[in-house]
């Protein structure tokens, strides 16, 4: 078998134990895995600040999580889609991963809502509490609601939400995994509309 | 009420989570690819990546990675 013989629907065979071309079908994953990590990497605006020699780290630390999560899994590819695009998906999330634990050891946690932070939130908002007596009291409302989560909802609400930090490196610093983080913004973001719809701020069917 | 902050805090009880979503991404990026009406046959998907920015990020690469091999 050559490389170019390795057809979509030879994959999966090829990889598994046993086969006689497994060890040319791994070689050639990874190295799929290596091009596919590269150019995501070339393509997210995470990635622009990294020096060639980080770029290189993540993109070989992604393709090998990658390749090790593919043959894991590889008993689930059902063949809804074509192999490789099942496998790419491997690739690109691992290069989320990467970027998120980077971040995380590089820059510390801000887990606080100072004054400075919540004036920025305020303005992306579309708030402007020096503007009348009812945008001040949306603003005050609006933090009161805040203030009122769980300390966990809060302080991930804070660093994701108000100060900016990438979902992915909030995951890798609470050892937790996306949903869960994600999970926890979206209750908020009900609780606080639910809030700001019981002080009358806005109308029940206004949202969903 | 700024219409910033009233978009911000609507959520779509459609919206599936992640990992849901991610678990059909492939799927559901080859549909798009093909020009199929992916969010219209998922909805919930739908719903998560117009609400979760790294699950869109990871959609926009898979669907650039797909591309790129001359989908």
């Amino acid at each position: 078998m050559t490389d170019e013989e390795l057809r979509d629907a030879d994959w999966p065979a090829e990889l598994r134990p046993g086969s006689a071309g497994r060890d040319r079908a791994l070689a050639r994953l990874h190295e799929m895995a290596l091009r596919v990590a590269f150019r995501e990497l070339g393509r997210r605006a995470a990635a622009a600040s990294l020096t060639h020699h980080e770029r290189e780290e993540v993109a070989h630390d992604a393709a090998a999580d990658a390749v090790l999560a593919i043959l894991a899994k590889l008993d689930e590819f059902r063949g809804e889609s074509r192999f490789t695009t099942w496998a790419y998906k491997f690739v690109v999330l691992e290069v989320s991963h990467q970027l998120g634990r980077r971040y995380r050891r590089t820059v510390p946690p801000v887990l606080v809502l100072d004054a400075e932070a919540w004036e920025r939130f305020e303005d992306r908002m579309g708030l402007d509490p020096a503007r009348d007596a009812e945008a001040r009291d949306l603003a005050a409302a609006l933090r009161r609601a805040i203030d009122a989560l769980t300390e966990r909802q809060r302080e991930v609400f804070v660093e994701v939400v108000v100060h900016g930090v990438p979902l992915d490196a909030v995951v890798e610093r609470r050892q937790t995994n996306r949903n869960a983080v994600y999970k926890m913004i979206f209750d908020a973001r009900r609780k606080i509309r639910a809030a700001l719809v019981a002080d009358g701020y806005l109308e029940i069917e206004e949202g969903r | 009420m700024s219409d910033i902050l009233a978009r911000f805090l609507a959520t779509d009880p459609e919206d599936v989570g992640c990992t849901e979503a991610i678990a059909a991404l492939h799927v559901y990026v080859e549909l798009v690819a093909d020009g199929v009406d992916a969010a219209g046959r998922y909805p919930g998907v739908a719903a998560h990546l117009a609400a979760c920015g790294p699950c869109f990020e990871d959609y926009e690469g898979l669907l650039h990675a797909v591309a790129a091999d001359g989908w």
